[in-house]
């Protein structure tokens, strides 16, 4: 057993870190932080990786990935939460690709791949809708076989930035008579067919993030279904266990913690002192510091048996669970470290207003209200609970 | 001992309720949020129903209650979310002027507060100084028998809506030194006053206030020059006690509504409410909520208690109204699932509305350092 990188590993990193140094775009740090980031943005740095090889690292190399280990991409992540860049494009390299390489047909993966890895084609999921949520298996969205092609009617929802989706994939019914899990299947969708329709939820940060997509009539070919008709459950839980793996997002709470350590430096507490300087405060923080390296290492873990062959298992939701909670106490202590200046709240108003208080004040309140969401989403913290239970545990 | 609320306070409770449940639901509350004035018809109707005058005097257009009063009117207005700056104006402002001021302060002010005609905001935060009420940096020179103001007050609740602040401004002394701070009470609209208004996280209103060379005159000066840190201690006690109590109204929303939306939301075939860990979960908010009562009124009752008391108490409440609330709204937001995220539910903007008063005039920390501050003392 050994923690240490390797002579070749830490060249990899330093090879990373002078990269991303050199040609991460300046004015996109910021906004990183700030999580306030538009199509464009997400785009910008997308393309700068894609030109040098490097826009899907966990991809195999046949696809148009790295082909790195595990312990490269961990240093990956490592080196982007260290650089503040803007994460990879959620729907399309992290989450459809891998659907689409492990079970699309060799003419899909032709097709859907390249659009992916160029960033030409925007991505978006359909998985809840509103009577669907924990319980996504009793999802009622109908796809009906006619000749060629399914005719899809049915209200999709929490269709993270849907707004600027060119294609979307989306779990259906295709069998009712079936168990409920055995009669999905997964189809690709291109968001321009006539019957789409993208509607905005407004959230409590008072940003736009998430959409109901509304299905009416919607013709979709049979050759854009990925898997065999009603196999849909298998392509979602596959992506799920994706999913989980990645929501632990150790690397960025560490670039958050010590964003927060430098919070507390700046911030004067009630007693006149910077606040890191508190001890209670100090306590607050080495605890989740903690908590963190607890999580990191089990994720190290995961890692390890992953690359041995033993893909994502239930145990991903451990990482679901606690990689959350994390992120969580880390935006609270964040609003807490900020005291008074967390109460404005100008964002929203579609103002670019110099901010009121220290610059990173403002965010503070908004993120905070918007991670509530982590617990919630890629089935929520009580499911992971379950899914460890049964599968883990055999309750 | 008597836990019972006398029938004016019923009375006082009802009214509020049927005003709300007519005029404030959440689709009146939103467009009042998004327009300037519409806040102006709801303080007339404050007026109208004698909530504004129910704690000040009657020898100056008050009705003589109390802070059960008070606690009655916030614990309803945090029922329905009313984003109005009542406590500035009627518990700060009022406070401040029935305790220290003149009767030529109190007959020009209190009526006025009364019969809605005047905002008052507390100007009392500053930048740098977090919650510490003693840390004031806002000079008060003496200049002739006036005094010449210099500062910048940050986040003043109320403060877009107020014509007159309520200002701490040091007249003698060092910038955290308890003694030598005084209080002023000055038209927004004195020349050398500006102001940055903006929303809060809550949709409240706040604005940073700035001074610069605001000459105001010795009737400006509310109580004695140098020794206000006592009264402020007090007024802002009291405060805390009525936004308990507000909390308070919040969070009973959130457990109720939590409650009937876990029952109607069915997953996995039955309502979610069948679940042990939800059932369990809503237990945990109910017995929060109740203790968070509990505590809000014991504050509110020892307000009228020595000094040391009354600040026990309210730092007591503050702590675990400051956890109970933050436990019950983010139980709250996850029982809704998505939906609790959403800004068209309003269980998200009750924890948006618990979130902004736990940081009001000192958070968890705060209050749970000086309640072991206080007791450390008195022992």
């Amino acid at each position: 057993m050994d923690l240490n990188f390797s002579a070749e590993e830490i060249a990899f990193r330093d090879e990373v870190r002078a990269f991303i140094d050199a040609n991460y775009p300046k004015h996109l740090k910021g906004k990183v932080l700030r999580e306030d980031l538009s199509k464009e943005d997400f785009l910008a740095w997308h393309k700068i990786l894609g030109k040098k090889g490097w826009a899907a690292p966990a991809w195999p190399k046949e696809y148009g990935g790295t082909g790195w280990t595990a312990t490269q991409r961990y240093i990956w992540l490592e080196e982007n939460a260290r650089g503040e860049t803007i994460p990879p494009l959620p729907f399309g390299v992290s989450m459809v690709g891998p659907v689409i390489y492990t079970f699309g047909t060799p003419e899909q993966k032709e097709r859907f791949l390249p659009g992916i890895l160029s960033g030409d084609v925007w991505w978006a999921q359909g998985y809840s809708e509103p009577g669907a949520g924990s319980d996504l298996a009793s999802l009622k969205t109908r796809a009906v076989r006619e000749g060629d092609h399914y005719v899809v009617n049915g209200q999709k929802t929490w269709t993270t930035l849907g707004q600027h989706a060119d294609w979307g994939f989306f779990l259906v019914r295709t069998d009712t008579s079936a168990k409920a899990q055995e009669g999905i299947s997964f189809l690709l969708l291109d968001m321009k067919s006539p019957g789409v329709s993208v509607r905005p939820i407004k959230l409590l940060d008072g940003g736009h993030e998430v959409n109901d997509v509304f299905l009416e009539n919607v013709k979709v070919p049979v050759d854009q279904r990925i898997h065999d008709e009603n196999k849909g459950w298998t392509c979602a839980k596959f992506l799920l266990a994706h999913e989980r793996a990645g929501i632990a997002g150790v690397a960025r709470s560490k670039r958050n913690v010590e964003r927060l350590k430098s919070i507390a430096k700046a911030e004067i507490g009630d007693d006149g002192k910077p606040l890191s300087e508190g001890e209670d405060f100090q306590r607050k923080l080495a605890q989740l510091e903690i908590d963190l390296s607890a999580l990191e290492m089990t994720e190290l873990r995961v890692l390890a048996r992953e690359s041995a062959g033993k893909g994502p298992g239930p145990e991903s939701s451990l990482l679901k669970i606690r990689g959350t909670e994390i992120q969580q106490r880390l935006t609270e202590l964040t609003l807490e470290a900020v005291g008074n200046y967390a109460q404005p709240f100008p964002r929203g108003l579609g103002s670019n207003e110099f901010p009121v208080g220290p610059d990173y004040s403002g965010a503070a309140a908004p993120i905070y209200f918007n991670w509530r969401k982590a617990s919630i989403y890629g089935g929520s913290n009580e499911i992971q609970r379950n899914i460890i239970a049964k599968m883990v545990l055999g309750l | 001992m008597n836990f019972d609320y006398t029938d004016e306070q019923n009375m006082l409770r009802d009214s509020i309720a049927k005003w709300a449940a007519g005029q404030y639901d959440f689709e009146k509350r939103r467009a009042a949020l998004a327009s300037e004035d519409a806040w102006k018809t709801n303080w007339a109707t404050f007026a109208e129903l004698g909530l504004l005058a129910a704690p000040l005097p009657e020898d100056f257009g008050g009705l003589g209650g109390g802070a059960i009063d008070i606690s009655v009117v916030t614990e309803e207005f945090g029922k329905a979310l009313v984003v109005e700056p009542y406590v500035p104006t009627v518990v700060l402002g009022g406070g401040a002027l029935k305790y220290a001021g003149s009767d030529a302060q109190k007959d020009e002010h209190l009526n006025a507060i009364a019969s809605g005609e005047r905002i008052i905001a507390f100007a009392q935060a500053e930048p740098k100084s977090r919650w510490a009420l003693h840390d004031v940096t806002t000079i008060a020179k003496k200049d002739g028998a006036g005094y010449v103001l210099n500062g910048h007050k940050a986040v003043v609740l109320g403060a877009p809506q107020a014509d007159h602040l309520l200002v701490s401004a040091r007249t003698a002394g060092g910038q955290r030194d308890a003694k030598g701070v005084s209080l002023f009470l000055i038209p927004k609209n004195a020349h050398g006053v500006s102001t940055r208004d903006y929303p809060t996280m809550d949709g409240t209103r706040a604005a940073e206030v700035y001074f610069e060379n605001v000459s105001v005159g010795a009737a400006n000066l509310i109580g004695e020059t140098d020794n206000a840190l006592p009264l402020i201690e007090r007024i802002v006690d009291e405060a805390n006690a009525a936004y308990c109590s507000e909390a308070v109204g919040c969070m009973r929303m959130m457990t109720t509504s939590t409650q009937e939306y876990a029952k109607q939301r069915k997953q996995f075939g039955k309502a979610i409410a069948e679940f042990q860990v939800i059932q369990h979960r809503l237990v945990d908010m109910f017995m929060a909520t109740e203790e968070s009562y509990s505590m809000a009124l014991r504050a509110t009752i020892k307000l009228g208690e020595s000094d040391t008391e009354r600040a026990r108490a309210v730092s007591a409440a503050k702590v675990s109204i400051g956890n109970a609330s933050r436990f019950v709204g983010q139980a709250a937001v996850q029982i809704h699932g998505g939906m609790g995220v959403t800004d068209e539910m309003r269980v998200g903007h009750y924890f948006k509305r618990t979130t902004m008063l736990d940081a009001t005039f000192g958070n968890v920390d705060t209050h749970l350092k000086r309640y072991a501050a206080l007791s450390a003392k008195a022992a």
